[in-house]
């Protein structure tokens, strides 16, 4: 092909580049898996931890039109408990270490949800 | 080249509104409003605006509200966020001409909010449905949808809606962590305090009066204290010639 | 066809540089505001809407008025449009588009702006108005590409562009009319709450979009090859005569409903736009200089013989445009709010950073007829 070299050069640059992220974390070997910490003494969240992991920004989303839209603030959790449905009272009154618990996925992730711009963070107990 | 390359944009162009239309599709519609129950409670207000302490500048109703409610508490004028607050008569009543009225009627404060109306124009434009009317009489508002458009501040004949033109935040001291704050650009107004009320709470400012100037009931229960007084005081309500049919009434 | 857009020469490249200056200057005072708030803008409680709300009604009226030369020309069969519908249809695009864009940088929230497609609500003119832009949008994109398309090629148009191409006739009217029942439907906005609105707003459409396009054929005729032709030119003239007189005639109306009902709530709106009130006179100088600039335009365009005269009929264009401006783009909205329902009194100016913000837009849509204009005439191969 015409320019071949150009283009495969290019192409080689190309995926060097896209894959950075990738082999400079095999070499550096900075990245931490994330290890959320719980201060609480409750053995059970309102859902296994499993669930909690890959659903909990669905959950949360579902209270939140439950509360505002349908005015019905209670739960039925799978573990038979009734909670209220509340991100402020009733999840962080177990998990109010937002920095070591929240955060600690959240910017491992690189994701940053805006609740917070609202929904006021527990004071950190040191 | 030329022809394929304009065929590859018209292909590329139609696949992303076809995406775009599948991921509409498969979107489930949230309720905006419960399916209306048959006898439930219809939520209003009494004010008497006698008992209101015009000389004592007392302002606990006020201070509750915006203290529960995290509303913040901005010096520059044209920027305030309230929830409720003092007009003159006048200003409250600006259809009842007032010339020969006793002038203790017409200085003394008239506390003004939300009217949760039955008929709200605010309801009627907004376009996200972000503001609706539950079935209990309370206009709620939803602060996750509104997009800030002030489209039901402009509908709104008694000016209650505020909106928040910078971050709320620097504003308030310590927020109260039961009740989230608001973010910049979404307007909010009073919501007769409809989180106390599922709590069996009455509404912050009707508990915070000392003078009892403020009261609080179901306009479905006819043995209600409210229309109890209703039956027995005459009452105005703002601007009733609009249509809006206001839920709060005012003694005079 | 993008690629006519091109190629230039040193002047062309120049005018482009400095609109992208402005559109930069604009958008970096947009980010500002994204990060601190609508609070940037000189809006208060009391008057919520401004500058870009009024942009965005002025500029409807002028995309609207692209129907004034398809009309005649696809429905009628007015062959002397025959040249200029192009430059109308491409004019709508621009301005629907600055519509859009005053729209989204009014908005508290643009990030959910989506938010009026996934949740519809019918019963309210937002929505609509959301709609009917769009499809206008994608309507004058597609008529003009066809059209422009087949000229290219020097064939007949298909024949399934014209049915969409009538279709564009009542949507323009829709587009604006719609927008005036955003207006108009407001118990809360008595200044607002008239009948004869979206009427007056399809009269000063069709006035001030004419006379832009009379504008932009007369510079055309001064930087390029193309000559519209001084029959277009001239029907475009009636056209906007009788526009400007209704729509003078429609204001008259509006002062007299006002004034002999004496309604304190309807008075205090005008009062406050012609001669202030409460001291506050920030718009007086305005609505007069309007008023003055409309009663020359009109004297200007009723006289046959200043009509003819283009030394006579480019001013009184401009003052068309430039009185309409100021009558929509400032009166009309800011007077809504003033006195606000409790009476108050707010005064409006807008802040730099919101003007800055509002001339980027307007870069913006010169930008896109620059662009639109020149792929144009480069294929009639009328550039220069």
């Amino acid at each position: 092909m015409h320019d071949g070299g150009k283009i495969l050069t290019g192409l080689a640059a190309f995926v060097v580049v896209a894959a950075l992220p990738f082999w400079h974390a095999a070499i550096g070997g900075r990245s931490v898996k994330p290890e959320p910490k719980i201060v609480t003494q409750e053995k059970q969240c309102v859902a296994s931890k499993e669930v909690m992991r890959a659903t909990h920004m669905d959950m949360l989303n579902t209270w939140r039109n439950t509360v505002v839209r349908q005015g019905q603030r209670t739960y039925l959790a799978s573990t038979g408990k009734t909670v209220t449905m509340s991100l402020s009272n009733t999840c962080m009154s177990c998990h109010p270490n937002k920095k070591e618990f929240c955060d600690t996925c959240h910017t491992y992730l690189a994701v940053s949800p805006y609740c917070w711009d609202c929904h006021v963070e527990p004071k950190e107990r040191t | 080249m030329e022809h394929d390359r304009r065929g590859f944009i018209k292909i590329a162009g139609v696949s992303a509104i076809g995406l775009a239309g599948l991921s509409l599709a498969g979107r489930d519609g949230e309720a905006g409003e419960s399916e209306p129950v048959a006898a439930g409670p219809r939520w209003a207000m009494v004010i008497d605006p006698r008992k209101c302490l015009k000389d004592d500048g007392c302002i606990s109703c006020i201070t509750a509200c915006h203290r529960t409610h995290n509303v913040p508490s901005i010096p520059n004028a044209r920027h305030e966020v309230k929830w409720i607050w003092k007009e003159r008569f006048t200003e409250a009543f600006p259809d009842q001409e007032a010339h020969y009225i006793d002038e203790a009627l017409t200085t003394r404060p008239v506390l003004v909010f939300c009217n949760h109306c039955d008929n709200p124009p605010c309801v009627r434009v907004c376009p996200t449905q972000a503001t609706w009317r539950r079935p209990d009489g309370i206009v709620m508002m939803d602060w996750h949808r509104c997009i800030g458009c002030r489209y039901c501040v402009a509908g709104c004949p008694y000016g209650s809606r505020s909106f928040n033109w910078e971050d709320p935040r620097p504003y308030l001291a310590s927020p109260d962590p039961q009740f989230p704050t608001r973010t910049k650009g979404v307007v909010e107004k009073c919501t007769l305090c409809e989180e106390r009320l599922d709590k069996k709470q009455l509404p912050a400012c009707v508990e915070a009066c000392q003078e009892k100037a403020m009261l609080f009931g179901d306009l479905n229960d006819p043995e209600s204290e409210v229309r109890k007084v209703l039956r027995s005081h005459f009452a105005i309500r703002r601007k009733p010639a609009l249509g809006t049919n206001p839920a709060v009434y005012y003694l005079v | 066809m993008l690629e006519k857009a091109l190629i230039g020469n040193r002047r062309y490249w120049g005018w482009i540089a400095l609109l992208a200056g402005v559109i930069g200057i604009g958008f970096i005072c947009y980010l500002r505001q994204l990060s601190y708030g609508l609070g940037i803008t000189g809006l208060s409680r009391d008057v919520t809407w401004g500058l870009y709300i009024a942009q965005f009604t002025f500029l409807v009226g002028v995309a609207a008025s692209a129907v004034m030369v398809v009309l005649p020309y696809y429905l009628h069969d007015f062959k002397v449009f025959g040249k200029i519908t192009i430059l109308g249809e491409f004019l709508a695009i621009a301005a629907v588009t600055m519509c859009m864009l005053f729209i989204f940088v009014d908005m508290g929230q643009p990030m959910r702006v989506l938010n009026v497609m996934l949740y519809p609500t019918p019963h309210s003119m937002m929505f609509w108005d959301m709609v009917s832009l769009s499809g206008y949008l994608v309507l004058n994109v597609v008529i003009s590409r066809v059209t422009l398309d087949a000229e290219r090629k020097g064939i007949a148009p298909p024949h399934w562009i014209k049915p969409i191409i009538i279709l564009s006739i009542p949507w323009a009217v829709s587009i604006h009319t719609v927008t005036a029942f955003l207006y108009s439907g407001l118990a809360a906005r008595p200044f607002w709450m008239t009948a004869i609105l979206a009427p007056r707003f399809l009269a000063s459409a069709f006035s001030a979009g004419p006379a832009l396009l009379i504008l932009f054929c007369v510079i055309l005729r001064k930087i390029t090859r193309f000559d519209a032709g001084s029959e277009p030119i001239q029907k475009l003239a009636l056209i906007i005569t009788y526009a400007m007189s209704i729509n003078v005639f429609f204001v008259l109306m509006e002062l007299f409903t006002a004034l002999y009902s004496n309604i304190p709530e309807h008075i205090a709106h005008f009062r406050f736009l012609y001669f202030g009130l409460a001291g506050r006179t920030t718009l007086v100088p305005w609505m007069w200089a309007s008023a003055i600039l409309s009663v020359i335009a009109l004297v200007l365009l009723i006289n046959p013989k200043t009509r003819h005269n283009e030394k006579f009929l480019v001013p009184a264009c401009i003052a068309v445009f430039t009185a309409l401006w100021i009558e929509k783009g400032l009166g009309l909205i800011i007077a809504g709010f003033v006195p606000s329902p409790l009476g108050a009194v707010t005064t409006y100016s807008p802040s730099l950073p919101e003007v800055l913000i509002s001339v980027g837009i307007y870069a913006i849509g010169v930008f896109l007829i620059t662009v639109f204009y020149k792929i144009a005439l480069e294929v009639r191969g009328q550039i220069a």
